[in-house]
């Protein structure tokens, strides 16, 4: 009886998520309610956690619950801990959920909303889930190894290198593109720029708090730390309000960007326990809160999407970014379908946490879920605008004139009808003096949200919401780029300790030193581009940081797939396989049209070559000419370093293919370097 | 109910690590008896330095 009645449930989940998908993908002309969407990710979500995750590891991983895991044989009462599944659940997700899945959808809804959100849905469920899954899994059989080990170990040297360089170079792009989504968020915004600025004392409050006065007191001093910070969102308002105070907190661009390659230089060699530690868990809370609040907002609401399902900017015209909707669609919308750099958190930190094999679906493909949840999220918060002013906002100055008045007249003529005065009034009540040209995609994502909280929760603090939303998106990039350029110090010393040892001495202050600036000036310099390109940096930026996630996962699948093969268990060896096949074809496609493309909105020479004859024609506008040259040898570095990043893609994928033909013709056997098993103590 | 708001109590304390101490002298009372546990400030030194080593905040 029971049994019937969950087969009836599951019936209806399927009926139910089908008639969901139909209607989002069908609906054509009339506007959709953002519940479809809702709908069709919880029933596709659902489904794939039971079905598919449940088979993966019943059948192909063969989950063992009577195995000690590494935190029961290894317990040494820190690291290597059995603990509370859903314990381990809320660390692994605050620390695979970044800034990433709110950028990538927000900026790929130029396309509408149905490329972005299908793959948002197929990806996880098929790719991201399942190599965090299976990475999680390998990991926690080999004692916790990171990926770039367990790629040495399976794979060989070359795909260690591979993935520790890929690691170092993907980080550097990451920090550069997520200061340039912050840097615009500020620029001439006293109120942005001061609470933003105010959460670096209130960090550091909080860190001296509880070190030294409470020590070990965290959810006391987080307490006061959200409160200052809610508080320092009101201030700014003050600050804004002020005549004298408002001019020290605004800004153009090019100051903004070299505050925060200060401030990144200082985060990197200042003591973790200052500034990175108490940052760390302010972000933490602000970002599983404010979720959890969009959440609610968005059931509460229902709000309409006003976006269309398909835009025409699928040809590859598109404002934000150049490029046809294949393959720049998957290389955009990275996180949140999948990301490569879910990887190394699934290796290394959770394995030594998991208490029992069973809870690795829970922790690794539900958490994956949630983040793709999060990036559904961000599309609706970026749909549910008036496309007109989804794009005035988004649109760079270099593509549709520094003007307002031309900005709105070329955006209109698109079919996207928004005027100047409704341009202002919007940025009245956000209490900002204007939002064009705000590339990057935390402001539009901020007044999405702001109208959302606002609808839901009262109208008359729409300003509020807004800075709510900046600072609460400001705090983890700074977070992300804190820790980031602190990892890449790390990784840089220990590189550089292979030619002198000394360098790898991270408390030697000469080797911090070096290494913190080469690693800040490495990021700060696209940083710096991304500023002063009047096409906005993102457009360059993003789609490099995609094609280094992408290949950083294309990495870790083949890891997974040449285990798999290496196992036995070749038949079911396609879990992996297939995405990694998807994401070789997308990676290699979107490099190719990146290096090659004559259209000189995607390809990096074709940019070039074409602004070089416009230099020597002399028909660039003097401000324009004056960056010129930068921005041509800009081009050229980053056509090589895709070229970069797809070579070291393929390198592994052939890699592994040596490998897995190595065994299947029985030149190598199985090495066997899980860990023996052990019988299971515990409950 | 009063047992849930309890157990969520302490799977909050446990996942922001408001009682990593707490936990700490009970494995270290089970484990290694014969010389003295670290201070509270001295734990929690090691314990934030130990916790950013290493990539642990992602995209």
């Amino acid at each position: 009886m029971k049994n019937h009645l969950s087969k009836l449930v599951w019936l209806l989940v399927v009926l139910l998520g089908l008639a969901a998908v139909a209607s989002i993908a069908f609906s054509r002309g009339e506007s959709i309610s953002a519940m479809w969407l809702i709908t069709a990710a919880i029933c596709i979500y659902a489904i794939a956690y039971r079905f598919y995750a449940s088979w993966i590891a019943a059948t192909v991983l063969v989950i063992d619950e009577t195995r000690a895991t590494p935190a029961e044989r290894l317990d040494n009462g820190r690291d290597f801990l059995p603990t509370n599944k859903w314990v381990v659940f809320g660390h692994h997700f605050a620390a695979i959920a970044g800034p990433g899945p709110l950028v990538g959808p927000t900026l790929a809804a130029q396309f509408g909303y149905l490329p972005g959100t299908l793959w948002i849905l197929v990806g996880s469920v098929l790719g991201g889930c399942v190599q965090d899954m299976v990475v999680l899994f390998l990991s926690t059989r080999r004692d916790g190894k990171s990926l770039g080990q367990m790629a040495r170990d399976e794979l060989g040297a070359i795909g260690g290198t591979a993935a520790q360089v890929g690691t170092l170079a993907i980080m550097i792009i990451l920090i550069a593109v997520l200061g340039l989504v912050v840097v615009n968020a500020m620029k001439h915004s006293p109120w942005a720029t001061s609470t933003v600025a105010a959460t670096i004392p209130i960090a550091m409050i909080i860190g001296i708090y509880m070190r030294n006065i409470r020590p070990g007191r965290v959810l006391e001093a987080s307490a006061i730390g959200v409160a200052l910070l809610l508080l320092s969102v009101v201030a700014g308002g003050w600050v804004d309000h002020h005549e004298a105070l408002r001019g020290y907190f605004d800004h153009e661009g090019l100051n903004l960007a070299w505050g925060i390659i200060a401030y990144g230089f200082a985060a990197a060699i200042l003591p973790v326990w200052l500034l990175l530690a108490p940052r760390d868990y302010l972000s933490t809370y602000m970002k599983l809160g404010t979720v959890i609040l969009l959440a609610v907002a968005i059931l509460m609401l229902q709000p309409v999407i006003k976006m269309p399902a398909v835009t025409q900017f699928v040809d590859g015209t598109g404002p934000i970014f150049g490029g046809k909707l294949f393959p720049f669609v998957f290389i955009t919308i990275a996180c949140g379908a999948i990301s490569g750099f879910h990887s190394l958190i699934a290796s290394g930190t959770t394995p030594k946490l998991i208490a029992n094999e069973r809870d690795i679906r829970t922790i690794a493909y539900g958490a994956m879920l949630l983040e793709s949840f999060v990036a559904i999220m961000a599309m609706i918060a970026a749909t549910v605008l008036e496309p007109g002013v989804f794009f005035a906002i988004n649109s760079p100055a270099g593509f549709v004139g520094k003007e307002a008045a031309d900005a709105v007249a070329k955006i209109s003529s698109w079919g996207y009808a928004v005027n100047v005065e409704q341009m202002q009034a919007l940025a009245n009540d956000m209490g900002e003096s204007s939002l064009f040209a705000r590339t990057g995609g935390a402001p539009s994502l901020a007044v999405g949200m702001a109208s959302i909280f606002g609808n839901a929760f009262g109208k008359n603090l729409l300003a509020l919401w807004y800075h709510f939303a900046i600072m609460f998106e400001a705090i983890f990039i700074l977070t992300t780029l804190d820790a980031g350029t602190r990892v890449g110090r790390f990784m840089l010393q220990d590189m550089l300790g292979n030619v002198w040892p000394k360098m790898a001495n991270t408390s030697w202050w000469p080797s911090v030193l070096i290494s913190s600036a080469l690693v800040v000036s490495a990021w700060g310099y696209f940083l710096y581009i991304g500023v002063i390109d009047p096409n906005g940096g993102v457009n360059i930026l993003w789609p490099l940081f995609g094609i280094a996630n992408q290949m950083l996962a294309a990495i870790a699948l083949s890891v997974a797939t040449g285990v798999l093969v290496k196992s036995g268990k070749s038949k079911f060896a396609w879990i992996t396989a297939l995405p990694l096949l998807w994401l070789v074809a997308i990676t290699t496609t979107a490099a190719w049209q990146k290096i090659f493309s004559d259209d000189i909105r995607v390809g990096f020479f074709a940019a070039a070559q074409d602004m070089s004859a416009k230099l020597v024609a002399g028909v660039l506008p003097p401000e324009k000419a004056a960056v010129a040259p930068q921005l041509i040898f800009n081009q050229q570095l980053d056509a090589y370093l895709t070229l970069f990043f797809v070579a070291v893609l393929w390198i592994i994928v052939l890699d592994m293919l040596r490998v897995c033909a190595r065994y299947v013709s029985g030149r190598i056997q199985h090495s066997g370097i899980e860990s023996p098993y052990v019988k299971t103590m515990l409950e | 109910m009063w047992q849930f708001f309890k157990t969520a109590w302490r799977n909050i304390r446990q996942l922001s690590g408001d009682d990593a101490y707490e936990r700490y002298l009970q494995h270290h009372a089970e484990h290694h008896v014969d010389e003295p546990p670290l201070s509270r400030e001295a734990f929690f030194k090691e314990w934030q330095e130990r916790k950013w080593k290493g990539v642990k905040r992602c995209c």
